[in-house]
C-alpha cells in the first residue's frame, strides 16, 4: 500500500469527522439541529447523493502499487475499473456508440480499399452487426444490470427489515426515510447497471487520446471532494485561531492580526493562486529528482494547490469570528467566568469556541461548493491541479474547443457538467438545510 | 474630511508595503532569479552565460536585499527589493520579461476591460434587485420557492459552463452575435452584448440570493411593519422603506469592487478574445512572465485598497448615523 499525501490527510479527515460526530451525539444542543437535517427531506437526500460522491472518493484514496511490470501506483477504484482504464481506443466515439468518430481508410478481408468509420476495438466489440442488435443489446444489458441493483437492495432492504422492525421503524417510515430509500434505491440499481454496460461499451464516449470519459469524469470526483475538503481543513485552524484571538484580546493582537489579513484580502485571490503555483512549478522543475512519479508529482501539487487556496481562503471566515466573539466576550457568562478567575485560555475554550461553532459548520458546508467550482476554472486558467490529474476542469478545458467540431463533441463537456453539477447541487442544498438548522437567527429555531 | 481621507491613505501604506513584502517573498526567495532564468530559458540546456545575460537585462543581477559591496545609503537601494519596489510604488512597472512596456500595455487595455466590466456590474444589480424584490413581494408562496430553487441551480453551474454554452447557443447555432473578437469604439457592442449576458445569468443565483436576504432582513423590521400599518401598499413600502435602507449595504458591497473592475474579468476576456487586463494576465500566467504577474499582483491591491476607502467616505455619505472618527 502506498500513502500519498492526501491520501493521508483524507484519512486523517475521516478520524476526525468521526470523532466530531462522536462528540456531538453526547451533546443535546447539537442534536437538535442535526434532528432538524435528519428530518428535512431535501437536506437528506442530498446528504445520500453525497456520502455517494465519499464513497467512491475514499475508494479512490487508498493507493498501492500495481502488480506486473508497470509498477505503476493505482486506487482501489482504478483496480476495479482495470477494463475501463483498457480499453483504449484510437480518438473520439460517441457514448454507446461502436465506430470511430473519425472516417479512415480500410482494407476489408477481401484486399478492397474503402473510406469509412471503422469499428472500435473495445466498445460494442461482441456484436455482429451494430446497427440492428446495439439498442436491444444495451436494453437486456440495462434491465439485466437494474435487476441485479435492485436484487441487491432488496436483499439489504428485507435484512434491515428485520433487524430494525421493533425499535426504529421511523428509520423506513418517515417521510424522509422513504425519499431516502428511494434514491439508494435508484443510486445502486443505476450504478450497478453502468457497471455492467461499461464492460461493454464507452457509456460516455471517449476523448481524444481514445481514453473512456467515464473512468474520467469517475476518478474527477476525488479532486473535487480533495480540493473541497483538505483546502477547508488547513484554512479552519488559522481562520478559528486568528479569528478568535483577535476578537478575545483587542489591542494590539487584533490590529496585527487585521492587517496580516486585509493584506492578505487586498491582493486579488487569482493571482495570488497564479503567483504561487508558478513558484511551485518553478521549485518542482528544480527539484525534479524528489518527484520520480507521476502521480506523486500530481499529488504534490495537489496539496500545494489546497495549501494555496487556504491560505487565501480562511480571511472571510476569521473576520466572521472575530465580529462574533467581540460580541460574546461581552456576554454575563463569559464576565462571570472572568470574574470567578478562570484562566483565559480556558474560557477561550469552554466558553467561546463552543458559541462560534455553528458559524464555522455553516462557513465550511457553504465553501465547499464554490471550492469545487473555483477547481474547475482554476485549472482552465492552468493554475489549477496537474495536467496528467483527472479533474473536471482539466476535462473541460480538453474539450471546450471541441463544440466548434461538426458534428459536435459534446460527451466530455456533458459528462463533467453532469457529475460536478450533481456534487455541487447536493452540496449547496445540503448548505442550505445546515444553515437553516444552525442559524440561531432564524425564527423557526427560537 | 479631508483630514480623515489623509488617515485612511496613510492606513493604506503599511498595507502597500506588506503585499509588495508578499510578492517579493513569493517571486525572489522561494525561488531565485537563476530559477526563474532557467525556467524561462529552457530547463536544461542552457549556459551560465545566458542566465547572467538574462538576469541583466532584467535587473535581476543584484543581490535581494542588501548589497555588501556598494557604501553607505546605496547598500539598500542598489538591492532587487528596492529597485523593484520603488518601480512599483511609483507605478512604473518596467518592462515584461518578454520585453514590452508594462504600463504602456496596461494603459491600453484598461478600456476593453472597463467596457465589459461597467456593463455587466449595472445590469448585473439591476437584474438580481429586481429579482430580489419580486422574490420578497411574492414571498410565503410557490413562486418564491420556484424562485429560490431556480437560484440554487443557476448557482451550481460552473462559470465556464454558461460561457461555452452562450457561445455555442447563441453564437454558434443562431449566428445573432459573433463568438469572439473584439473591435474599437462603437464596433465593439456587437462583441460585448454576449459576455455581458453571460456574467449577468450566470450571476443572478448568487447575487439574487444575496440581496434577497438583504431585504428580508429589512422586512422584518419595526419601521416597514409601521409603514403597512399606516396604509401603505405593499409595494410602496417596499419600493420607499426596505430599498431606500438596503441600499446602504448594496452600495457598500458595489463600491469596493468598482475600482476593482479595471482589473476585467479573467476568463471572459480570455474566452471571448477581449484584449483587457484579464486575458493580460492569463497571458502572463501562461507565459510565466513575473514581471507582469508581480504588477498585476500589485495593481490590483492598490485598487483593492482604494475600494476599501471609497466604501469608507460612502458609508458616511449615505448613512448619517456613521460619524468620521
Amino acid at each position: 500500500m502506498v500513502v500519498l499525501w492526501t491520501d493521508g490527510l483524507i484519512y486523517l479527515l475521516v478520524v476526525m469527522v468521526t470523532g466530531l460526530g462522536l462528540y456531538m451525539r453526547g451533546q443535546e444542543h447539537l442534536r437538535r439541529p442535526w434532528r432538524k437535517v435528519t428530518g428535512s427531506v431535501i437536506g437528506m437526500l442530498s446528504l445520500v447523493v453525497l456520502l455517494f460522491f465519499v464513497i467512491i472518493g475514499l475508494l479512490d484514496s487508498i493507493h498501492f502499487k500495481a502488480s506486473g511490470k508497470s509498477n505503476e501506483i493505482i486506487s482501489v477504484l482504478d483496480y476495479w475499473a482495470t477494463p475501463l482504464r483498457e480499453h483504449q481506443e484510437k480518438t473520439y466515439s460517441a457514448p454507446f456508440s461502436a465506430y470511430l468518430y473519425n472516417k479512415e481508410l480500410m482494407i476489408s478481408e477481401s484486399g478492397q480499399q474503402s473510406w469509412g468509420y471503422p469499428r472500435l476495438v473495445y466498445g460494442g466489440r461482441h456484436l455482429q452487426d451494430p446497427a440492428s442488435e446495439k439498442l436491444q443489446d444495451i436494453a437486456v444489458k440495462l434491465s439485466l444490470g437494474l435487476l441485479k441493483g435492485a436484487g441487491l437492495f432488496a436483499v439489504f432492504f428485507v435484512l434491515l427489515w428485520s433487524l430494525r422492525r421493533e425499535q426504529q421503524r421511523t428509520l423506513i417510515t418517515g417521510r424522509a426515510a422513504r425519499a431516502v430509500w428511494l434514491l439508494l434505491f435508484l443510486l445502486s440499481s443505476g450504478s450497478y447497471a453502468l457497471i455492467d454496460l461499461s464492460g461493454y461499451y464507452h457509456v460516455l464516449g471517449t476523448d481524444k487520446v481514445g481514453e473512456d470519459v467515464f473512468y474520467q469524469t469517475v476518478k474527477s470526483i476525488r479532486t473535487g471532494l480533495v480540493i473541497g475538503t483538505l483546502t477547508t481543513m488547513i484554512m479552519l485552524p488559522m481562520a478559528i485561531l486568528f479569528g478568535i484571538l483577535a476578537g478575545f484580546f483587542r489591542g494590539w493582537v487584533d490590529d496585527v492580526i487585521q492587517y496580516v489579513y486585509t493584506t492578505l484580502n487586498s491582493i486579488p485571490s487569482v493571482l495570488l493562486i497564479a503567483a504561487s503555483i508558478l513558484m511551485v512549478q518553478v521549485y518542482m522543475a528544480n527539484n525534479e529528482q524528489a518527484y520520480t512519479s507521476v502521480v506523486v508529482r500530481a499529488d504534490m501539487r495537489l496539496l500545494f494547490l489546497c495549501l494555496i487556496l487556504g491560505v487565501t481562503s480562511w480571511t472571510g471566515l476569521c473576520r466572521m469570528l472575530r465580529a462574533e466573539t467581540l460580541k460574546l466576550r461581552e456576554k454575563e457568562y463569559v464576565q462571570a467566568a472572568q470574574a470567578l478567575g478562570v484562566r483565559q485560555g480556558m474560557i477561550l475554550f469552554r466558553h467561546i469556541l463552543p458559541n462560534v461553532m455553528h458559524i464555522v459548520l455553516i462557513s465550511v458546508v457553504l465553501d465547499f461548493s464554490s471550492l469545487v467550482l473555483a477547481e474547475a476554472v482554476l485549472s482552465y486558467i492552468n493554475i489549477g491541479v496537474d495536467p496528467t490529474t483527472y479533474s473536471w476542469g482539466n476535462m473541460i478545458n480538453g474539450a471546450r474547443l471541441e463544440m466548434a467540431r461538426e458534428p459536435v463533441v459534446w460527451w466530455s463537456l456533458g459528462a463533467s457538467f453532469l457529475f460536478m453539477f450533481t456534487l455541487v447541487l447536493a452540496a449547496n442544498l445540503f448548505a442550505d438545510t445546515v444553515r437553516n438548522a444552525f442559524d440561531p437567527r432564524r425564527v423557526e429555531n427560537v | 474630511m479631508i483630514q480623515y481621507i489623509i488617515r485612511r491613505l496613510l492606513y493604506a501604506v503599511p498595507l502597500l508595503i506588506g503585499v509588495n513584502v508578499l510578492t517579493f517573498v513569493l517571486f525572489f526567495i522561494v525561488n531565485s532569479p537563476d530559477d526563474m532564468a532557467r525556467m524561462q530559458l529552457g530547463q536544461k540546456y542552457v549556459t551560465e552565460q545566458a542566465v547572467q545575460n538574462w538576469k541583466r537585462q532584467r535587473g535581476y543581477d543584484l543581490p535581494l536585499l542588501w548589497n555588501a559591496q556598494e557604501r553607505g545609503s546605496e547598500r539598500m537601494t542598489e538591492t532587487i527589493f528596492f529597485q523593484k519596489s520603488v518601480g512599483l510604488f511609483l507605478f512604473d512597472f518596467g518592462i515584461s520579461d518578454s520585453g514590452r512596456n508594462i504600463g504602456a500595455d496596461i494603459k491600453q487595455r484598461m478600456w476593453p476591460s472597463l467596457a465589459l466590466a461597467l456593463p455587466s456590474l449595472l445590469v448585473g444589480l439591476l437584474v438580481n434587485i429586481s429579482a430580489a424584490l419580486l422574490m420578497v413581494l411574492f414571498r410565503n408562496s410557490y413562486l418564491e420557492v420556484g424562485g429560490i430553487v431556480l437560484c440554487v441551480i443557476l448557482m451550481s453551474v460552473s462559470s465556464l459552463f454558461y460561457i461555452i454554452g452562450g457561445q455555442f447557443l447563441i453564437g454558434k447555432l443562431l449566428k445573432l452575435v459573433p463568438i469572439s473578437g473584439y473591435d474599437d469604439g462603437l464596433n465593439a457592442i456587437k462583441f460585448l452584448i454576449l459576455p455581458v449576458l453571460i456574467s449577468v445569468v450566470s450571476g443572478i443565483g448568487s447575487g439574487a440570493r444575496w440581496y434577497r436576504a438583504l431585504f428580508l432582513e429589512e422586512v422584518e423590521q419595526d419601521y416597514v411593519r409601521t409603514a403597512r400599518a399606516k396604509g401603505l401598499s405593499e409595494i410602496r413600502s417596499l419600493f420607499s422603506h426596505v430599498l431606500g435602507n438596503a441600499m446602504i449595504p448594496i452600495l457598500t458591497g458595489v463600491v469596493v469592487i468598482l475600482p476593482l473592475l479595471f482589473m476585467g474579468s479573467l476568463i471572459l476576456e480570455s474566452f471571448f478574445s477581449i484584449p483587457g487586463l484579464g486575458s493580460y494576465t492569463i497571458d502572463a500566467i501562461n507565459r510565466q512572465d513575473f514581471a507582469i504577474v508581480r504588477a498585476m499582483v500589485f495593481l490590483g491591491s492598490v485598487l483593492y485598497i482604494l475600494g476599501l476607502l471609497l466604501t469608507d467616505i460612502s458609508y458616511t455619505l449615505v448613512d448619517p448615523r456613521v460619524r468620521l472618527s
